[in-house]
Protein backbone atom coordinates (compact mmCIF):
# COMPACT_ATOMS: atom_id res chain seq x y z
CA UNK A 1 0.00 0.00 0.00
CA UNK A 2 1.48 3.58 -0.91
CA UNK A 3 1.56 6.93 1.50
CA UNK A 4 -1.74 8.22 0.11
CA UNK A 5 -3.74 4.60 0.66
CA UNK A 6 -2.20 4.28 4.23
CA UNK A 7 -3.11 7.64 5.37
CA UNK A 8 -6.67 7.17 4.03
CA UNK A 9 -7.28 3.84 5.69
CA UNK A 10 -5.46 4.92 9.40
CA UNK A 11 -7.31 8.62 8.68
CA UNK A 12 -11.30 6.88 8.43
CA UNK A 13 -10.07 4.11 11.37
CA UNK A 14 -9.27 6.78 13.49
CA UNK A 15 -12.24 8.61 12.70
CA UNK A 16 -14.36 5.50 13.79
CA UNK A 17 -12.39 4.97 16.92
CA UNK A 18 -12.28 8.57 17.89
CA UNK A 19 -16.75 8.94 17.82
CA UNK A 20 -17.05 5.98 19.19
CA UNK A 21 -14.54 6.01 22.48
CA UNK A 22 -15.47 9.71 22.95
CA UNK A 23 -19.03 9.94 22.46
CA UNK A 24 -18.78 6.85 25.96
CA UNK A 25 -17.90 9.34 28.11
CA UNK A 26 -20.15 12.46 27.98
CA UNK A 27 -23.09 9.81 27.50
CA UNK A 28 -22.25 8.20 30.72
CA UNK A 29 -22.08 11.93 31.96
CA UNK A 30 -25.22 13.62 30.55
CA UNK A 31 -27.24 10.51 32.10
CA UNK A 32 -25.58 11.01 35.53
CA UNK A 33 -26.14 14.51 34.87
CA UNK A 34 -30.01 14.12 33.66
CA UNK A 35 -30.54 11.52 36.38
CA UNK A 36 -29.21 13.91 39.22
CA UNK A 37 -31.55 16.75 38.07
CA UNK A 38 -34.51 14.64 37.57
CA UNK A 39 -34.22 13.71 41.51
CA UNK A 40 -33.14 17.69 42.47
CA UNK A 41 -36.54 18.39 40.99
CA UNK A 42 -38.90 15.59 42.68
CA UNK A 43 -37.08 16.36 45.59
CA UNK A 44 -37.34 20.32 45.24
CA UNK A 45 -40.07 21.02 42.57
CA UNK A 46 -39.85 25.10 43.25
CA UNK A 47 -36.40 25.03 42.06
CA UNK A 48 -37.56 23.37 38.81
CA UNK A 49 -36.39 26.65 37.01
CA UNK A 50 -33.37 26.91 38.40
CA UNK A 51 -32.61 23.39 37.76
CA UNK A 52 -33.41 23.03 34.61
CA UNK A 53 -30.99 26.25 33.45
CA UNK A 54 -28.28 24.19 35.36
CA UNK A 55 -28.78 21.30 34.20
CA UNK A 56 -28.78 22.35 30.20
CA UNK A 57 -25.68 24.41 30.81
CA UNK A 58 -23.79 21.49 32.24
CA UNK A 59 -25.19 19.26 29.72
CA UNK A 60 -23.49 21.80 27.06
CA UNK A 61 -20.62 21.56 28.59
CA UNK A 62 -20.18 17.88 28.90
CA UNK A 63 -21.40 17.33 25.35
CA UNK A 64 -18.86 19.56 24.12
CA UNK A 65 -15.99 16.89 24.39
CA UNK A 66 -18.19 14.53 22.42
CA UNK A 67 -18.18 17.17 19.73
CA UNK A 68 -14.62 17.86 20.14
CA UNK A 69 -14.36 14.13 18.74
CA UNK A 70 -16.81 14.87 16.56
CA UNK A 71 -15.28 17.64 14.67
CA UNK A 72 -11.80 15.97 15.54
CA UNK A 73 -13.42 13.08 13.68
CA UNK A 74 -14.27 15.41 10.54
CA UNK A 75 -11.38 16.98 10.04
CA UNK A 76 -9.84 13.11 9.85
CA UNK A 77 -12.02 12.22 7.25
CA UNK A 78 -13.25 15.32 5.04
CA UNK A 79 -10.57 17.84 5.60
CA UNK A 80 -7.41 15.64 6.60
CA UNK A 81 -4.23 18.03 6.10
CA UNK A 82 -1.95 15.05 5.40
CA UNK A 83 -3.84 14.85 2.40
CA UNK A 84 -2.40 17.50 0.40
CA UNK A 85 0.95 16.58 2.01
CA UNK A 86 1.27 13.63 0.48
CA UNK A 87 -0.75 13.89 -2.78
CA UNK B 1 -19.01 17.51 1.65
CA UNK B 2 -18.53 20.82 3.31
CA UNK B 3 -17.38 20.94 6.78
CA UNK B 4 -17.37 24.79 6.60
CA UNK B 5 -19.22 27.91 4.81
CA UNK B 6 -16.18 29.25 3.92
CA UNK B 7 -15.08 27.22 1.20
CA UNK B 8 -18.84 27.84 -0.55
CA UNK B 9 -18.39 31.15 -2.72
CA UNK B 10 -21.36 33.58 -3.87
CA UNK B 11 -20.04 36.26 -5.28
CA UNK B 12 -16.82 37.69 -6.98
CA UNK B 13 -15.47 40.62 -7.45
CA UNK B 14 -11.85 40.86 -9.14
CA UNK B 15 -9.89 39.18 -6.15
CA UNK B 16 -12.17 40.06 -3.71
CA UNK B 17 -14.38 37.02 -3.16
CA UNK B 18 -17.95 37.20 -0.77
CA UNK B 19 -18.02 33.76 0.70
CA UNK B 20 -20.95 32.21 1.97
CA UNK B 21 -20.12 32.47 5.75
CA UNK B 22 -19.74 36.71 5.21
CA UNK B 23 -23.00 36.86 2.95
CA UNK B 24 -25.20 35.28 5.63
CA UNK B 25 -23.73 36.86 8.21
CA UNK B 26 -24.76 40.01 6.64
CA UNK B 27 -28.21 38.66 5.75
CA UNK B 28 -28.77 37.90 9.69
CA UNK B 29 -27.74 41.00 10.18
CA UNK B 30 -30.25 42.98 7.94
CA UNK B 31 -33.14 40.64 9.52
CA UNK B 32 -32.33 41.55 13.04
CA UNK B 33 -31.62 45.04 11.78
CA UNK B 34 -34.74 45.77 10.01
CA UNK B 35 -36.95 43.62 11.52
CA UNK B 36 -36.43 45.68 14.70
CA UNK B 37 -36.52 48.91 13.11
CA UNK B 38 -39.63 48.21 11.79
CA UNK B 39 -41.40 47.55 14.91
CA UNK B 40 -40.01 49.85 16.24
CA UNK B 41 -41.48 52.11 14.19
CA UNK B 42 -44.91 52.40 15.35
CA UNK B 43 -44.18 51.55 18.88
CA UNK B 44 -46.98 52.08 21.60
CA UNK B 45 -46.70 52.68 25.24
CA UNK B 46 -51.07 51.74 25.44
CA UNK B 47 -52.31 48.45 26.15
CA UNK B 48 -53.19 48.08 22.76
CA UNK B 49 -49.82 46.55 20.94
CA UNK B 50 -49.10 44.96 17.67
CA UNK B 51 -48.23 41.68 17.37
CA UNK B 52 -44.68 42.25 16.18
CA UNK B 53 -43.78 44.71 19.69
CA UNK B 54 -45.56 41.81 21.67
CA UNK B 55 -42.63 39.35 20.47
CA UNK B 56 -40.19 41.80 20.73
CA UNK B 57 -41.25 42.97 24.42
CA UNK B 58 -41.56 38.96 25.36
CA UNK B 59 -37.82 38.29 23.59
CA UNK B 60 -36.33 41.40 25.57
CA UNK B 61 -38.07 40.67 28.69
CA UNK B 62 -37.10 36.91 29.11
CA UNK B 63 -33.21 38.20 27.92
CA UNK B 64 -33.50 40.35 30.98
CA UNK B 65 -35.02 37.93 33.55
CA UNK B 66 -32.39 35.17 32.09
CA UNK B 67 -29.30 37.51 32.75
CA UNK B 68 -31.08 38.86 36.30
CA UNK B 69 -31.43 35.31 37.25
CA UNK B 70 -27.51 34.31 36.48
CA UNK B 71 -25.62 37.48 37.11
CA UNK B 72 -27.69 38.41 40.40
CA UNK B 73 -27.38 41.91 39.14
CA UNK B 74 -29.07 44.50 37.17
CA UNK B 75 -29.16 43.01 33.31
CA UNK B 76 -29.22 46.84 31.92
CA UNK B 77 -25.34 46.77 31.45
CA UNK B 78 -25.30 43.22 30.30
CA UNK B 79 -28.33 43.38 27.70
CA UNK B 80 -26.81 45.23 24.52
CA UNK B 81 -23.50 42.59 24.91
CA UNK B 82 -25.41 39.21 26.11
CA UNK B 83 -28.84 39.91 24.66
CA UNK B 84 -26.96 40.66 20.62
CA UNK B 85 -24.86 37.80 21.40
CA UNK B 86 -28.34 35.53 22.52
CA UNK B 87 -30.22 36.79 19.31
CA UNK B 88 -27.64 36.57 16.49
CA UNK B 89 -26.32 33.36 17.24
CA UNK B 90 -30.35 32.14 17.59
CA UNK B 91 -31.31 33.61 14.61
CA UNK B 92 -28.65 32.15 12.22
CA UNK B 93 -29.19 28.61 13.51
CA UNK B 94 -32.99 29.24 13.48
CA UNK B 95 -32.68 29.93 9.80
CA UNK B 96 -31.12 27.08 8.91
CA UNK B 97 -34.39 25.25 8.13
CA UNK B 98 -34.63 27.17 5.29
CA UNK B 99 -34.12 25.84 2.36
CA UNK B 100 -30.63 27.48 0.66
CA UNK B 101 -29.73 29.13 3.96
CA UNK B 102 -26.04 28.33 5.15
CA UNK B 103 -26.15 29.03 9.01
CA UNK B 104 -23.06 31.40 9.51
CA UNK B 105 -22.50 29.79 12.95
CA UNK B 106 -21.56 26.47 10.83
CA UNK B 107 -18.12 28.54 10.39
CA UNK B 108 -15.49 27.97 12.92
CA UNK B 109 -14.44 31.61 11.29
CA UNK B 110 -17.94 33.47 12.80
CA UNK B 111 -18.02 31.41 16.38
CA UNK B 112 -14.45 32.25 16.90
CA UNK B 113 -15.38 36.13 16.19
CA UNK B 114 -18.13 35.94 18.55
CA UNK B 115 -15.63 34.25 21.34
CA UNK B 116 -12.84 36.50 20.47
CA UNK B 117 -15.71 39.27 21.46
CA UNK B 118 -16.35 37.22 24.92
CA UNK B 119 -12.37 37.12 25.73
CA UNK B 120 -12.22 40.85 25.03
CA UNK B 121 -15.34 42.16 27.08
CA UNK B 122 -14.53 39.80 30.60
CA UNK B 123 -11.84 41.77 31.19
CA UNK B 124 -13.24 45.34 30.03
CA UNK B 125 -16.68 44.37 32.56
CA UNK B 126 -14.34 43.46 35.03
CA UNK B 127 -12.22 46.38 34.81
CA UNK B 128 -15.04 48.61 34.86
CA UNK B 129 -16.58 46.85 38.04
CA UNK B 130 -13.62 46.50 40.30
CA UNK B 131 -10.58 48.43 38.83
CA UNK B 132 -7.38 46.89 36.77
CA UNK B 133 -5.90 46.09 39.73
CA UNK B 134 -8.87 44.32 41.82
CA UNK B 135 -9.42 42.82 38.11
CA UNK B 136 -6.23 41.35 38.18
CA UNK B 137 -5.75 40.14 41.38
CA UNK B 138 -8.14 38.00 40.53
CA UNK B 139 -5.68 35.92 38.32
CA UNK B 140 -3.65 35.09 41.47
CA UNK B 141 -6.42 33.71 43.71
CA UNK B 142 -5.81 31.12 45.54
CA UNK B 143 -1.95 31.51 45.15
CA UNK B 144 0.80 32.90 42.61
CA UNK B 145 1.32 29.61 41.48
CA UNK B 146 -2.23 29.36 39.81
CA UNK B 147 -1.45 32.19 37.58
CA UNK B 148 -0.16 30.34 34.81
CA UNK B 149 -3.51 27.67 35.33
CA UNK B 150 -5.83 30.80 35.35
CA UNK B 151 -4.18 32.26 31.98
CA UNK B 152 -4.82 29.39 30.36
CA UNK B 153 -8.00 28.34 31.70
CA UNK B 154 -9.33 32.01 29.72
CA UNK B 155 -7.88 30.71 26.48
CA UNK B 156 -8.96 27.55 26.99
CA UNK B 157 -12.90 28.57 27.80
CA UNK B 158 -12.58 30.51 24.79
CA UNK B 159 -11.85 27.93 22.51
CA UNK B 160 -14.17 25.70 24.15
CA UNK B 161 -16.76 28.25 23.40
CA UNK B 162 -15.65 28.59 19.74
CA UNK B 163 -15.80 24.66 19.01
CA UNK B 164 -18.44 23.90 20.84
CA UNK B 165 -20.78 26.25 18.91
CA UNK B 166 -19.08 24.91 15.70
CA UNK B 167 -19.39 21.68 16.28
CA UNK B 168 -22.90 21.49 17.11
CA UNK B 169 -24.20 23.50 14.53
CA UNK B 170 -21.72 21.79 11.60
CA UNK B 171 -22.24 18.32 13.27
CA UNK B 172 -26.51 19.03 12.31
CA UNK B 173 -25.86 20.08 8.90
CA UNK B 174 -23.45 17.53 7.82
CA UNK B 175 -25.96 14.78 9.42
CA UNK B 176 -28.65 16.38 7.80
CA UNK B 177 -26.85 16.35 4.72
CA UNK B 178 -25.48 12.37 5.39
CA UNK B 179 -29.07 11.55 6.08
CA UNK B 180 -30.18 12.91 2.23
CA UNK B 181 -27.82 10.60 0.79
CA UNK B 182 -28.90 7.28 2.58
CA UNK B 183 -33.02 7.85 3.10
CA UNK B 184 -34.31 10.56 2.22
CA UNK B 185 -37.36 12.81 2.62
CA UNK B 186 -38.45 11.21 6.46
CA UNK B 187 -35.24 11.24 8.59
CA UNK B 188 -33.60 14.60 7.22
CA UNK B 189 -36.88 16.33 8.82
CA UNK B 190 -36.44 14.62 11.76
CA UNK B 191 -33.04 15.85 12.48
CA UNK B 192 -34.16 19.14 11.02
CA UNK B 193 -36.08 19.78 13.77
CA UNK B 194 -33.74 18.26 16.41
CA UNK B 195 -31.37 21.03 14.97
CA UNK B 196 -34.12 23.55 15.98
CA UNK B 197 -33.93 22.48 19.30
CA UNK B 198 -30.25 22.19 19.51
CA UNK B 199 -29.60 25.40 18.17
CA UNK B 200 -31.89 27.41 20.06
CA UNK B 201 -30.33 25.86 23.44
CA UNK B 202 -26.86 26.43 21.34
CA UNK B 203 -27.57 30.21 21.29
CA UNK B 204 -29.03 30.00 24.34
CA UNK B 205 -25.78 28.20 26.06
CA UNK B 206 -23.22 30.40 24.53
CA UNK B 207 -25.25 33.71 25.87
CA UNK B 208 -25.42 32.26 29.37
CA UNK B 209 -21.87 31.22 29.23
CA UNK B 210 -20.37 34.70 28.25
CA UNK B 211 -22.39 35.86 30.84
CA UNK B 212 -21.13 33.37 33.99
CA UNK B 213 -17.54 34.40 32.60
CA UNK B 214 -18.54 38.21 32.76
CA UNK B 215 -20.64 37.61 36.08
CA UNK B 216 -16.93 35.74 37.57
CA UNK B 217 -15.32 38.47 36.29
CA UNK B 218 -17.10 41.25 38.30
CA UNK B 219 -17.76 39.53 41.45
CA UNK B 220 -15.45 39.98 44.97
CA UNK B 221 -12.58 37.90 45.00
CA UNK B 222 -13.03 34.78 47.34
CA UNK B 223 -12.62 36.29 51.47
CA UNK B 224 -15.01 39.10 50.19
CA UNK B 225 -18.75 38.34 49.21
CA UNK B 226 -19.62 35.61 47.40
CA UNK B 227 -22.23 33.71 45.83
CA UNK B 228 -22.36 30.17 44.85
CA UNK B 229 -24.57 29.99 42.37
CA UNK B 230 -22.06 31.52 39.53
CA UNK B 231 -19.28 29.21 41.12
CA UNK B 232 -21.67 26.20 40.40
CA UNK B 233 -22.31 27.17 37.07
CA UNK B 234 -18.76 27.99 36.28
CA UNK B 235 -17.69 23.97 37.13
Amino acid sequence: MDNLGLIGAVSIFTAGLTIAIGSIGPALGEARAAAQALAAIAQQPDEANTITRTLFVSLAMIESTAIYCFVVSMILIFANPFWAHFS
Amino acid sequence: MQITTDAIIVAQWGSFALNATIAFTWAVMAILTIGSWLITLRISDTEKLSRWQNLLEVVVVGMRDQIRSVSHQAPRQFLPFVGTLFLFVATSNLLAVVPGFKPPTGSLSTTAALALCVLIAVPLYGIMERGVLGYLRKYVQPTIFMLPFNVIGEFSRTIALAIRLYGNVMSGTVIVAILIGITPFFFPIVMQLLGLLTGLIQAYIFAILAMVYIASAMQPNAGEEETEHNDALQQ
